[in-house]
């Protein structure tokens, strides 16, 4: 809807060109489009006659998802498999703004998506990055091969100790790196537990942060009040969220 | 030249005064205290918050909202966190917005008469600046049955019931889908109605994408709104002042100054705002707020009551 203009925002119909099984939860959906957007914006994806939900671009030329089977409508999209089609709208919200020559990314469960779309852009303009992929476990560690392959430093952490580190969780591994490394900046997006967690580390070391937060959204373009985050709309106003640090 | 005055945009509505004729209107973006304060510290003139009913409900599934092009199509599906929360979260709104001068309306709805009575008189103890009454929700037939505005009696027996437990200034919400929409603001106000908002979503509609044939919205029917109903909400406020000389929130469709400018010239006394938060988010009321003054400014008129009603005035020269 833009003042009187003819411009409709109805989901588009693309094509899954292929699917990864990634980890026992997580599939990759690369799609047959593109969408022009920002890494950490996200699309709402519908399944007509299920429900409308929604998810980070991990790339948007082609459009590529990492989906993380959680209930009933993750359960339906990892049983759609090549040829099948979905319907996205978007890209929508505010995504990650790039600061820095030298860039720390903490990814925790599917987090991990838009940050390696992030990633992907940061290496392209020649940014050092370094990563840390958190999981419950070795098994979930999430797109570690991606990383590594443009170019970025990788490190993980499991909560169990299974990936043959110590077992600790994400923001203490963070912690660690942060003065090992000495980034410039610091970019997240996991489960909200972590979240808060490194919101207070980046205040404590007056370091800039993106964090990349969720609600629970309906429409995704800023009207029903669904996805509030304090006076903020995760949908709109996020999910990306800047601290100075 | 002398220096001009800034144009006065107050306006008295049943008489809580507002800072300005903008009114958020119910069901965006009005769930939480911290976000109706941010809309009010955006330039609204009062917020009214997302119409609250007797018990919680989840609403239809999504999808719930769609942008269509001309306009919005919603089957939201009354989704709200039922009276026990809604009293807390009104109160809390009430208690940042006071201090901001900028009144706050609470839209209630309920599936009977009694429900209706009940929830008003739950929130009448927060207590809002006025009350309003949903009675037009076209998007919950299939549970709650035709809404009570579509029946002159319906709607009278409703606002009755409200009315003797409210001690606000109460507003019925009328619905554009039905014949004859004087006749529904008529009965409300006989019945004690204070003033009118009009319109609620027109239809229901549908939108059908053909690529797989399936109705989009979960609903598969939802309430229009937005750019493409503004010419019936300003016929039927049109119609209302013609007829009945109460203050109406005229809503539905506005998004920008000369829209506000055209629903006062019909009647309204104030201007609900819903869909056009999708064109700049909250901020969109400060832009309108100004190119509202700057209308009045540029034309030479000192406040909104100059320009009210003046439709009315103008007719046809005999033939
Ligand atoms: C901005 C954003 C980006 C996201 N990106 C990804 C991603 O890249 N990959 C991925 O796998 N998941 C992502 N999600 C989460 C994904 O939307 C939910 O996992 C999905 O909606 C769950 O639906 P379900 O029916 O399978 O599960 P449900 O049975 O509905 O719920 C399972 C869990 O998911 C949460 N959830 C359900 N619906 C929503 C919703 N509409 N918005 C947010 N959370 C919800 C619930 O709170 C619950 O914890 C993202 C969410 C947001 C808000
Ligand atoms: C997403 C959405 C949700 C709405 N929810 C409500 C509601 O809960 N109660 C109500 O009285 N009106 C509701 N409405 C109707 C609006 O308040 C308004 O009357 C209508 O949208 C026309 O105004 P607009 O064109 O400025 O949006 C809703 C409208 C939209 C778009
Ligand atoms: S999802 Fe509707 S406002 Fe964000």
């Amino acid at each position: 809807m833009r003042d009187g203009t003819w411009n409709p925002e109805l989901p588009l119909p693309m094509t899954i060109r292929e699917v990864r099984q990634e980890t026992p939860a997580v599939r990759r959906f690369v799609l047959d489009g593109s969408l022009t957007a920002e890494p950490g914006q996200f699309i709402m994806v519908w399944l007509p006659g299920i429900d409308e939900k929604p998810f980070s671009l991990m790339n948007a030329q082609p459009v590529t998802l990492a989906v993380a089977e959680v209930g009933r409508f993750t359960r339906a999209m990892h049983q759609l498999s090549q040829g099948d089609r979905l319907w996205l709208r978007g890209p929508f919200g505010q995504g990650f703004t790039l600061e820095g020559r030298h860039l720390l990314l903490a990814a925790g469960g599917y987090g991990a998506a838009p940050l390696a779309f992030l990633a992907r852009r940061a290496r392209g303009e020649g940014r050092r990055v370094a990563v840390l992929v958190a999981a419950r476990s070795r098994q979930h560690l999430l797109l570690v091969d991606e990383f590594r392959t443009l170019g970025c430093e990788v490190y993980t952490c499991t909560d169990d100790g299974s990936d043959s580190q110590p077992p600790r969780l994400a923001p203490q591994a963070v912690e660690e790196l942060l003065t090992s490394l000495r980034p410039d900046a610091l970019y997240a997006c996991g489960p909200a537990g972590m979240l808060d967690a490194l919101e207070a580390l980046a205040r404590q070391y007056h370091l800039p942060a993106q964090l990349s937060r969720e609600a629970y959204m309906r429409c995704g373009i800023g009207v029903c009040g669904s996805c509030t985050c304090g006076d903020q709309l995760v949908c709109r106003d996020g999910p990306v969220f800047r601290i100075a640090g | 030249m002398a220096e001009q005055l800034s144009p006065d945009l107050r306006v008295n509505l049943c008489g809580v005064l507002l800072p300005n004729p903008l009114v958020l209107a119910s069901g965006i973006l009005g769930t939480t205290a911290e976000l109706m304060e941010r809309v009010a510290k955006n330039g609204a003139g009062a917020v009214t918050c997302k119409s609250c009913g007797p018990e919680p409900r989840a609403g239809h599934p999504n999808p719930t909202v769609l942008d269509w092009g001309p306009g919005l199509i919603n089957a939201v599906g009354l989704a709200n966190p039922g009276i026990d929360e809604a009293v807390e979260i009104l109160r809390e709104t009430r208690r940042r917005l006071q201090p901001l001068g900028v009144p706050l309306i609470a839209s209630v709805f309920a599936d009977s008469v009694k429900g209706f009575a009940e929830v008003t008189r739950r929130v009448c103890a927060v207590p809002p600046d006025l009350v309003e009454l949903n009675i037009s929700c076209p998007n919950v037939e299939a549970e709650f049955g035709r809404p009570f505005s579509l029946d002159p009696d319906a709607a009278a027996e409703v606002t009755r019931a409200a009315r003797a437990v409210c001690d606000r200034p109460l507003l019925v919400k009328l619905s554009p889908n039905v014949t004859d929409v004087v006749a529904i603001g008529k009965a409300v106000v006989a019945a004690g109605a204070d003033g009118l908002t009009a319109i609620n979503t027109l239809g229901p509609g549908m939108v059908i994408d053909i690529e797989s044939g399936w109705p989009i919205l979960a609903n598969r029917v939802g309430g229009v709104s937005g750019p493409a109903i503004r010419p019936i909400a300003v016929r039927i406020v049109y119609d209302l002042w013609a007829h009945l000389r109460v203050p109406i929130i005229g809503t539905g469709g506005v998004t920008c100054g000369r829209d506000v400018i055209e629903m006062i010239m019909a009647g309204a006394t104030a201007v609900g705002i819903g869909s056009a938060v999708i064109q700049g988010g909250p901020a969109v009321f400060s832009r309108i707020a100004a190119e509202v003054r700057d209308y009045l400014a540029s034309h030479g008129y000192a406040s909104l009551n100059e320009i009210r009603g003046l439709a009315h005035a103008r007719r046809h020269m005999e033939p």
